[in-house]
């Protein structure tokens, strides 16, 4: 236990040791300093004229939003549809194509670990690791923009998210009831239906209620690059500073993802 | 239990379905079908335009076989560069605040005031995402980095607050009660009742934040609030597929190191 000596020689406990002390103390100056620079870069790249103004621009949008366009709804309901449908649609495709990425990733059901779990690893961080709008641009270039290539654009983003939590509980099943099935004489695709499958069908629904909702969240803005939905709205009300409109907007994908949230909650709660 | 039993004998087992209540399984199912049909109908493909493309995306693929690095070099560093300094500002500020939120939303520790002001906060930051949040910065602030630090900065109080509140919530009180029965001042038996209790996790979390903060900041460029999203979306407009690739690799390495460290620093504190 790290202790110090008082001046008149009592002894009194403290938390670190004078090593741990030191190197807390150098971990911090080098954060600091580490931090400050970051500051300085992002300070020197900023006109800070404006942001002396923006108090000014902030009250000036906010009056200029304000009251919201309601008639401009009757216009909106396309757009939502169909960023319902980018969500929906696309979080199916992912799941179907996250399954096998899934048991192929899985350590207890890749037929190679060598070979092919690396494969599938690759796959599930490279799609993980690149948003969805960027995606959606290079979806874009390549198949033209609309609400196919947001549909494309979000399953692929969200294979890696599915593949990754449903590998991990297909790591986590119990081990037993496949080894019961195994011994009853089934077949490798029987062991799959009856002994595994079973066991991961919750967590598989629950991810793709959780995926649901995020992916609601992320198609609402995908029209901001040209990939349909209510993106293509407000990207287009930005465009003409048309305010009134985009606080109708900002209100709805708000209603959206309150709603999202709470369905995928009730959901996952009846799940578990 | 014995009638039970009679009821299933004599007939064929049959796996149990995941949703027991058989009008529900049939209402979902039919519903479904009727959404999907009308889903898939209303989503017009241009077939043409997709084969088309096909050729692009084939050259797309290639070119991460051969990604160009050198002929766009100072702009991809600059890009990464910006986005870099975004995410550790952001994280470090935003970790800072979260931490008091974090601590006022935790009904345990927290009055009631106080709470309902902390969880109105990261309400209110879990709802907006980062590019919308971005986009009324930018129009705030003006172009730049630092609207891309702000938004990272707020998306990332109502992430870790929520988090933290939560494990907070679920600490174990006896060890809390010890510190406060030794007669420690509040912020004595904040440091040494609770935080202790949550640190691994809160540095875990702040790790996997710092994760999500890059992989977001290469997108904030293309509203303009800085970051390698501005070069990544010129390469796109140009069709210089060998140079998105490149950023694209580049992204997908540090996002890897960045998940490996906080593997290791996540090991080395639990």
């Amino acid at each position: 236990m790290p202790v110090n000596s008082l001046s008149d020689g009592r002894k009194a406990w403290q938390r670190r040791n004078r090593v741990q002390t030191f190197s807390q103390w150098a971990m911090w100056l080098i954060g600091t300093a580490v931090f400050v620079y970051c500051w300085q870069h992002i300070s020197d790249a900023t006109t800070w004229f404006f942001v002396w103004d923006a108090p000014k621009i902030a009250d000036d949008i906010l009056t200029r939003a304000m009251p919201p366009r309601w008639s401009y709804i009757d216009q909106l309901w396309d757009p939502i549809w169909d960023t319902l449908n980018i969500a929906t649609l696309g979080t199916m495709i992912a799941l179907a194509l996250a399954v096998p990425v899934a048991f192929l990733a899985a350590r207890n059901t890749t037929p190679s670990a060598l070979l092919i779990r690396p494969i599938a690893l690759l796959i599930i961080v490279a799609t993980r690791s690149i948003n969805s709008l960027i995606w959606a641009l290079l979806l874009i270039a390549i198949i033209g923009p609309g609400v196919f290539a947001g549909i494309i654009a979000i399953a692929i983003r969200s294979i890696g998210f599915c593949a990754k939590l449903l590998y991990e509980a297909i790591e986590e099943i119990d081990a037993t009831q496949v080894e019961a099935i195994t011994a009853t004489g089934a077949s490798r695709w029987q062991v799959m239906a009856y002994g595994i499958v079973p066991q991961i069908l919750p967590s598989f629904a629950g991810t793709a209620v959780f995926r649901w909702d995020i992916n609601i969240r992320e198609s609402t803005v995908l029209g901001l690059v040209g990939a349909g939905g209510i993106g293509l709205q407000l990207s287009s009300s930005l465009n003409t500073l048309a305010w009134p409109q985009v606080s109708l907007i900002l209100l709805i994908i708000l209603v959206a993802v309150i709603v999202s949230e709470w369905v995928s909650a009730k959901v996952r709660g009846a799940i578990i | 239990m014995s009638d039970e039993l009679a009821a299933v004998l004599g007939k064929r087992w049959r796996r149990p379905p995941l949703i027991r209540r058989r009008w529900l399984r049939w209402a979902l199912g039919v519903g479904f079908l009727v959404y999907f049909i009308a889903a898939v109908s209303s989503v017009e493909v241009n077939w043409s335009r997709v084969y088309e493309g096909l050729d692009r995306g084939a050259a797309f693929i290639l070119a991460f076989a051969t990604p160009d690095f050198a002929s766009r070099a100072t702009d991809i560093w600059e890009g990464m560069l910006e986005s870099l300094v975004m995410t550790v500002a952001a994280s470090v500020v935003g970790i800072a605040i979260s931490i008091p939120i974090g601590l006022g939303a935790a009904r345990n520790i927290a009055p009631l005031p106080v709470y309902l002001v902390c969880r109105f906060i990261v309400a209110i930051s879990r709802a907006l995402q980062e590019i919308i949040v971005a986009i009324l910065l930018v129009a705030i602030f003006g172009f730049g980095p630092l609207a891309g630090f702000l938004t990272l900065s707020f998306a990332t109080i109502g992430f870790l607050s929520k988090l933290l509140a939560e494990d907070i919530e679920a600490m174990d009180r006896s060890q809390a009660e010890a510190i406060k029965a030794s007669g420690a001042r509040w912020l004595q038996w904040i440091n040494y009742g609770v935080q202790p209790q949550v640190m691994p996790r809160l540095i875990g979390l702040s790790m996997y934040r710092v994760d999500i903060n890059f992989r977001e900041s290469a997108i904030l460029g293309l509203v303009g609030a800085g970051g390698i999203g501005a070069t990544l979306n010129t390469a796109f407009d140009r069709y210089e597929y060998d140079t998105a690739a490149a950023i694209l690799i580049i992204i997908i390495v540090i996002v890897m190191a960045l998940e490996y460290l906080s593997g290791i620093i996540r090991a080395r504190v639990q």
